[in-house]
């Protein structure tokens, strides 16, 4: 069956003579008729030195060299040559495939050719329409045709784009050839000789060339997009592997992607890294007993890439390091995992930490932005991640702690917080999707009620913690706040506490069990008084709502005075 | 060159005065090395090289040197601060290395950088140079199959001119002295401990780096004064040109988008590690000489403070310290990344 396919290659070569012809013996080697290319810019001795190492090989031929520049006509020039060629000196070529001189063919070329005669007829050549989004990655699309390109990107950037940008402003757009729809794929097919001859002869080929000359990167299109007219039956893939980045470089192989090359399946890889001695002493594999028709299989090696794309172009969310340090509201993911701040529990219940570790799966911790020290759950001297319990030390840069801290642990982090604490990370916190904020208001007051201290200076710290917390609510009520927040005024939490922290716990874990008992209470008793008392001396207590007071407390409050 | 920061004159321009500066300065002083050895006439076009100050670093070179030989650095350029214990006659004695003698102060010539300097600008231009200190390594992304050619190769496949390497600092589980660094050993068989998630970092806007402080020794030295701590952030591996300099260290260079190493949109970069091999047996007898000498940044501040520390028997393990496996490790938590190179 192998034998209707005669496979003829044109290899464009411009840099690495050496590994060049490296790669043309494999492919003569197996049986194929080779046409190289030879960029004119490669100097004379390298030229003869690869020419005279290849001298043993019959079925090897040169084409005219012709300078070639990156994303510039004359490389198709360089392709028609040598595929003209190709056709004359052996006219029983059935097939023609294209590949460079750093394309590693993984397969032997046995393999190909049995794949290719499974369907003789068909063409290999990636080809999707212009008009289809999405296959140009971090380069113009449609523009490649519509616009004038008369500057060298790579020697001239900014020319370029300023060109670009002008012409877009001016509106102007090139008119296409009659009939021709602009297809853009991978530069690497393999064309049965019949398409290829119809497309080398095609009548209209002047108009067409003439068109594509003024294109951007023609070698992604001219094929692609004449393919379209005389193809009988496109396979739109390129049977060699090679994929780009966001910038549109492509991806190297190494040695360690030895395994992942060969569990891929391809017939040839591009590109592969010069120095990666063991990737070309391994590959092509050498021809098993019969041919191998199998198709290739590049799931993980896409998984793979598709990691890396993901990794340099979002990144981990919730990381800040060396070589990732996202601006604000740029960060994909300001930490990496949910996390719960309770607010105002612990002035209400004074034993609520050790309460809520019995409801909640996570690491509780007390006041973990307290201001004398960093409270993690046991009061350990040095935290998870080798973080240190220093307040000093974790003020010097709150947020690298708290997303260091998430992302160090496995469970949830879960921890207090009052406005007597750090408020750095308010907006922060608050505009974290994956923040579970609770807050009850005003509850920072009771602890001042058992204060022994003047009452001036009651007085004082009164008026400092509302106005923090005041400030927080402002930010939790923006518009901007992306964590799920619930706030309840000090009396109305006060009205039900149980109902409420059920409802709260089972907001953060589904799983969590109902609230039975509750931790004890702080003696509230003296707290109407204390209120009326401040309201009294001036000062105007918001955030834990009215309280009822008695005639008798309220006169003993006034005497008080 | 403090009172050009008082003057009115516009960033750009003060950077570019600055580095002119700079590397003035370091070609002046380049009477204050004298040549012992110079075997430059073996740099290859492509070679990958590496500049080191060392004093008294003789139980430390032979790893060292076989360290990133195995990476692929093909010359090493020593300056030799005036070293008494017979490093400057091994280093002599070495094929690859080409060595520079001075008894000219560290402190005075910007802690060795105006040495590194001139070297940089008269043997680095357009080599992909590395600039470590004895007891730094590099780790980066696929070392363990990839040589550094790798590396640079697609640094500068991709159009970068820089690769960052964070400082690691590494320590033993138990006291510094407790197990004697033998000539030659691997220092990670003794220090494999590190601080995995305890960094701070902050952004310089006139030079465009980041600030790195934290890890073992901010934790115990410094804990209340977190300012003080040691800076980690380090770009070690540069595509050298003459117009280049180093600011402070290797810190941080100039022009500044050497110093634009690290991503702002979210996305990651590729970054590596330079593990610290400082706290060793040899740590102790060190801090004391280099106390005395007052070399050192900051008036030694840091010595006095590691000084004052370990004299009480403190130690630098904790329960959170985690133990070096292998570059994948360092990914996982974070520490560096492959960022776009597979």
């Amino acid at each position: 069956m192998t034998e209707a396919v005669n496979l003829g290659v044109i290899l464009l070569c411009h840099a690495n003579l050496r590994m060049a012809a490296r790669m043309a013996r494999i492919w003569a080697d197996g049986g194929a008729r080779v046409v190289i290319h030879i960029d004119a810019k490669a100097p004379a001795s390298d030229v003869a030195e690869m020419k005279q190492s290849l001298s043993d090989l019959p079925d090897i031929a040169y084409s005219r060299r012709i300078r070639c520049n990156w994303g510039r006509f004359s490389l198709i020039e360089a392709t028609q040559h040598a595929a003209s060629q190709l056709l004359e000196t052996w006219p029983e070529t059935t097939h023609v495939y294209l590949a460079s001189g750093s394309c590693l063919p993984l397969r032997p070329i046995a393999d190909l050719r049995a794949f290719l005669a499974l369907d003789p007829n068909r063409d290999y050549i990636e080809s999707v329409d212009t008009n289809e989004v999405g296959w140009v990655i971090g380069g113009l699309n449609e523009e490649r045709f519509t616009l004038y390109f008369p500057v060298d990107w790579r020697k001239h950037r900014k020319l370029f784009d300023r060109c670009v940008e002008i012409q877009r402003k001016l509106g102007i757009r090139r008119k296409l050839p009659r009939g021709l729809t602009p297809h853009l794929g991978s530069q690497w097919w393999c064309l049965t000789a019949n398409t290829l001859r119809a497309i080398l002869n095609d009548p209209r080929r002047k108009e067409y060339d003439r068109f594509f000359r003024r294109s951007w990167i023609p070698d992604e299109s001219y094929f692609q997009s004449l393919a379209r007219r005389h193809s009988g039956s496109i396979e739109s893939r390129s049977l060699t592997f090679a994929r780009f980045d966001h910038r549109g470089r492509p991806y190297q192989a190494y040695d360690d992607h030895l395994q992942v090359l060969e569990e891929a399946n391809c017939f040839v890889a591009r590109k592969i890294w010069p120095g990666a001695t063991q990737l070309l002493g391994y590959f092509p594999r050498p021809a098993g007993p019969g041919p191998d028709p199998t198709p290739p299989q590049p799931a993980n090696i896409e998984r793979l890439i598709a990691r890396t794309v993901s990794r340099r172009i979002l990144g981990r969310p919730g990381l800040y390091m060396q070589s990732r340090f996202p601006r604000k509201d740029s960060e994909n993911g300001k930490t990496s995992a949910p996390y719960a701040v309770f607010q105002g529990l612990t002035d209400i219940f004074p034993g609520f930490e050790d309460w809520l570790r019995d409801y909640l799966p996570g690491d509780v911790h007390g006041h973990l932005l307290g201001p004398e020290m960093v409270e993690f759950a046991g009061r350990p001297e040095i935290g998870p991640g080798a973080l240190s319990s220093s307040a000093v030390l974790r003020d010097y840069d709150p947020q690298g702690f708290l997303t260091a801290l998430i992302r160090m642990t496995e469970q949830m982090q879960v921890f207090q917080f009052s406005p007597r604490d750090n408020q750095d990370l308010n907006w922060f916190m608050a505009t974290d999707p994956n923040a579970y904020l609770f807050v009850v208001t005003g509850a920072w007051n009771l602890p001042l009620l058992d204060m022994d201290m003047p009452f001036d200076d009651i007085r004082r710290i009164t008026a400092k913690l509302q106005r923090t917390e005041m400030e927080l609510l402002e930010v939790l009520n923006s518009v901007w706040v992306k964590a799920r927040v619930q706030l309840w005024e000090f009396n109305d939490f006060i009205a039900r506490p149980q109902a409420i922290l059920d409802k709260a716990l089972g907001q953060i874990d589904p799983d969590a069990k109902p609230v039975t008992k509750l931790p004890p209470m702080r003696d509230i008793t003296g707290l109407p008084e204390h209120l009326q008392r401040l309201r009294n001396s001036g000062l105007h207590p918001r955030l834990t709502g009215d309280q009822p007071i008695t005639k008798a407390s309220h006169i003993l409050a006034r005497n008080n005075i | 060159m403090r009172s050009l920061q008082n003057l009115p004159v516009p960033g750009r321009l003060r950077r570019r005065i600055e580095r002119q500066w700079l590397i003035g300065r370091a070609i002046k002083r380049r009477h204050a090395l004298s040549l012992i050895s110079d075997r430059t006439g073996q740099i290859g076009r492509r070679d990958i090289l590496a500049f080191v100050t060392q004093r008294n670093e003789r139980v430390r070179l032979p790893y060292f040197l076989d360290y990133y030989r195995e990476l692929g650095v093909r010359h090493f350029l020593f300056v030799d601060n005036n070293s008494t214990d017979g490093s400057t006659d091994y280093l002599k004695a070495q094929p690859d290395v080409s060595l520079w003698w001075t008894k000219a102060g560290y402190k005075q010539s910007r802690f060795g950088m105006d040495w590194l300097c001139w070297l940089l600008f008269r043997y680095g231009h357009g080599h992909w140079c590395l600039t470590v200190d004895p007891d730094e390594f590099l780790v980066y992304p696929h070392c363990d199959s990839r040589p550094l050619t790798a590396l640079t190769d697609w640094l500068g496949d991709s159009g970068h001119r820089s690769f960052p390497a964070m400082l690691l600092d590494m320590y033993p589980k138990g006291a510094l002295d407790e197990r004697i660094y033998q000539e030659g050993q691997n220092p990670f068989e003794i220090a494999c401990w590190f601080d995995p998630a305890n960094y701070t970092i902050r952004k310089n806007s006139y030079l465009g780096n980041l600030w790195i402080q934290g890890g073992p020794r901010t934790r115990t030295f410094f804990p209340y004064d977190p300012k003080s701590g040691p800076a980690l952030n380090k770009i070690p591996l540069v595509k050298w040109s003459r117009r280049y300099t180093y600011y402070s260290s290797t810190h941080m260079l100039l022009p500044r988008s050497l110093n634009w190493v690290y991503d702002e949109d979210g996305g990651e970069m590729a970054s590596g590690c330079l593990l610290h091999a400082k706290f060793l047996s040899t740590f102790a007898e060190k801090s004391t000489e280099e106390l005395d000498r007052g070399q050192h940044y900051a008036n030694s501040q840091e010595y006095r403070a590691y000084h004052a520390g370990l004299q009480d028997g403190a130690r630098l393990w904790c329960s959170e310290s985690r133990e070096y496996r292998d570059w994948r490790q360092l990914e996982d938590l974070g520490l560096i990344s492959s960022g776009n190179w597979p």
